[in-house]
């Protein structure tokens, strides 16, 4: 039934003179194509059926997001390998393209809002927003980012209604952005190193090897794990894209990759600079044994644009978030 | 529908690489205004027209070689009153930008951000919070930071809950005839070398114009700065900065402060009313863990400069009493003690209070004493000499 189904698809496809497969000039050309539906990421993009070689996949640690559900999947072309990559974001080929699907469970189904696609052109990676139409049918392409408004429910039960923030074109690099060329964030092995995900981009022949001691990120929400560990998972993914020495918060000096272990540069007992009043009448980034008196707390319990971190896509504060490092502070022996 | 159509058909029958575009103020201003600055070609000319635009996120610019030119700075404004998102008003990223004729008025954080923007110009931008010195207004008005070649020419600033004009982490600077008031610190020069900073009118700020090194920074050891007939006026606004922050600890009523750098020229201004101090040099005062940092002020020369009335309600604890019994005014500079006093010169021509402070120790513990400060004359920073291209855009 099933096989029949995607026969039909096929079919369809071919009939109306699409190409069921990839468009890979659409990926490496110079043009920006108008709609997301034109690279053929999807047999049927509205019910999300990936076509040859976009292999869907998650992270161990995500970024919050107001709590949208985010779809990604990356997409390989053919005869062609990702890079493995110890440390860094895996190299990916010209002509590969992640495509990440946000929007929210509303009535039981997952309705989009936006794609963000990051393309790996000739000259490096191009970073692209995809606004949904109200149907669900495709999504346009919308350089100036837009604001949508959002109702949802979040994971403690709580009603939310907010502004969603899609994104401008150039704020895509402000998180994606490494001595000022655009970077993948996810696409690294200690992501992608559960569920076998990468035994299967390496069976897809996706990837070109895969060591026996891949390093793994902390599962932030994941209780048995070393609260230490969970804590710098969570700033890895949520914070360090910025603030890292080659990332958009370079002159902050406050440095928070998942490996650092300078402890001024991680925020302890480190004083601001260019805070303004993100710092909250507080001194020290991390005070330790007291979250309260911590700024990195502070901002994130705002959504004060003057105030809040990150500085983009949160509209929310994420309360177990919060909750995660409010706990790993409190366990940091006072001084 | 239709109308987007014919608007479609606009964009499609305009030439592909146009050099000029003129942005209006209306509905959409956001997205119109964004969508600019995304498509500007390096070359081009963002024109923005006279009038009110409310904007509700960041804009920001990442194109080489773009001019943003307003109408004037009371012509065209960018107002933020409404933003719901990003860090500051407009925010650039990209080298060789001009910005110029147009004002950012009440943004949530910063007012205009570039960063790692090299060979940027300021010119007649005015960034304000029109709601006076609050401690809930963004912290700076202009902020290029990470940059090499900067000029700052004709800026106004008013009501920066901390620099009004701040330059950090930066290269090869000219701030020159800007007036910032109602700031906590005026100008503040910050982890910074080879700084011009030049007739300009700092006034009804907490602390004029500010000269500064901190730790535990990817870049430090800041100095090479000339800050010169300047007009540093009555900067006694009560210190509205959020605590934390290190301008949160300058005393209301400082001029010019000058603190941990090394060769830095104070000369042929004029400072007046300055109710802590005309000049003030001081190390930096609190606790750090940067084994790099130099903490101590070293080859200040402060000379040439008219003083008139200062001192007189020193904003320091144990100030008052201070004052009253050095006859109701202290010196008009003011030195913590810190560091060596045969690298600082004060030739003004004025008495110079030392405050006899050991490097770190707190001000409870404070000897204040009258000093000379004759050390070695230390050579001129050279000038800050810009591209022609950087002076031809900022006629």
């Amino acid at each position: 039934m099933k096989a029949l189904a995607a026969a039909m698809l096929l079919f369809c496809a071919a009939f109306a003179g699409r190409p069921a497969a990839v468009d890979d000039a659409a990926i490496t050309g110079e043009g920006l194509p108008t709609k997301l539906s034109d690279y053929g990421f999807f047999t049927d993009l509205a019910g999300e059926v990936p076509a040859a070689r976009v292999i869907a996949y998650d992270l161990e640690t995500p970024l919050f997001s107001d709590y949208a559900a985010k779809h990604r999947y990356l997409y390989v072309p053919a005869g062609l390998k990702a890079r493995y990559a110890e440390d860094a974001a895996f190299d990916l080929p010209v002509g590969s393209a992640i495509i990440k699907t946000f929007g929210y469970r509303q009535a039981g189904k997952f309705k989009p809002l936006e794609t963000r696609l990051l393309l790996r052109r000739a000259r490096g990676w191009v970073a692209l927003p995809y606004v949904w139409n109200t149907e669900g049918t495709d999504a346009l392409l919308k350089r100036a980012g837009t604001r949508i408004p959002v109702e949802f429910t979040d994971p403690a039960g709580k009603p939310r209604s907010i502004s969603y923030a899609v994104p401008n074109q150039n704020q895509c690099k402000d998180c994606h952005a490494l001595s000022g060329a655009i970077a993948p964030i996810g696409v690294k092995a200690r992501y992608l190193n559960h569920k076998g995900q990468l035994e299967k981009l390496l069976a897809a022949g996706m990837l070109d090897r895969l060591p026996a001691d891949a390093p793994h990120i902390a599962r932030w929400d994941d209780p048995p794990a070393k609260l230490e560990d969970r804590a710098r998972a969570y700033l890895e993914i949520n914070c360090a894209h910025c603030h890292n020495p080659a990332g958009a918060a370079s002159n902050s000096g406050l440095f928070l990759d998942w490996r650092r272990n300078d402890p001024t540069a991680l925020g302890i007992r480190k004083r601001p600079v260019a805070a303004g009043r993100g710092s909250g009448g507080r001194e020290f980034a991390i005070q330790p044994g007291d979250p309260d008196a911590s700024i990195l707390i502070y901002r994130m319990e705002s959504v004060d644009p003057g105030i809040a971190m990150p500085e983009l896509g949160r509209a929310t504060v994420h309360a177990e978030g919060v909750k995660l490092l409010r706990e790993w502070i409190e366990s940091m022996p006072r001084r | 529908m239709p109308r987007y159509w014919t608007l479609a058909a606009l964009f499609a029958a305009s030439p592909a690489a146009a050099q000029t575009v003129t942005v209006e103020p209306g509905p959409d201003a956001q997205e119109r205004l964004q969508t600019a600055l995304i498509e500007a070609k390096p070359g081009s000319i963002v024109r923005i027209g006279a009038g009110r635009f409310d904007l509700t996120d960041g804009l920001s610019l990442d194109v080489d070689r773009v001019t943003v030119r307003g109408a004037g700075p009371d012509k065209t404004v960018l107002s933020f009153k409404g933003q719901l998102g990003a860090g500051e008003g407009l925010l650039v990223t990209s080298d060789d930008v001009v910005l110029r004729d147009f004002a950012v008025e009440d943004s949530k954080g910063d007012g205009i951000k570039s960063k790692g923007a090299d060979r940027i110009v300021y010119k007649h931008i005015r960034v304000e919070w029109t709601g006076g010195p609050k401690e809930t207004n963004g912290a700076y008005g202009v902020y290029p930071v990470s940059s090499t070649t900067i000029l700052i020419d004709g800026v106004e600033v008013k009501g920066a809950s901390d620099a009004g004009i701040y330059v950090g982490q930066s290269e090869q600077i000219v701030v020159r005839n800007s007036k910032v008031s109602g700031n906590v610190a005026g100008i503040e020069i910050e982890n910074s070398r080879h700084a011009d900073v030049f007739h300009n009118l700092a006034t009804g700020n907490t602390g004029g114009i500010l000269v500064f090194d901190m730790p535990s920074l990817p870049k430090m050891g800041g100095g090479e700065v000339r800050v010169f007939e300047n007009k540093v006026i009555d900067n006694n606004q009560a210190n509205f900065a959020p605590k934390g922050n290190i301008v949160a600890t300058v005393p209301a009523g400082t001029g010019v402060l000058i603190m941990a750098n090394d060769n830095v020229h104070v000369f042929r201004n004029d400072l007046s009313g300055n109710a802590t101090a005309n000049v003030m040099i001081t190390a930096y005062r609190q606790s750090y863990d940067d084994a790099k940092f130099k903490p101590v002020p070293t080859r200040i020369m402060v000379s040439g400069n008219r003083h008139g009335r200062a001192g007189y309600a020193p904003g320091f604890p144990g100030g008052a009493q201070l004052a009253a019994a050095l006859g109701g005014m202290i010196p008009p500079v003011l030195w913590d003690g810190s560091g060596d006093a045969n690298s600082l010169r004060v030739s003004d021509g004025v008495p110079v209070l030392s405050m006899g402070l050991k490097q770190g120790a707190p001000l409870d513990t404070a000897q204040p004493a009258p000093v000379e400060l004759k050390g070695a004359q230390a050579p001129m920073p050279t000038a800050v000499v810009l591209p022609a291209a950087m002076e031809a855009a900022a006629k």
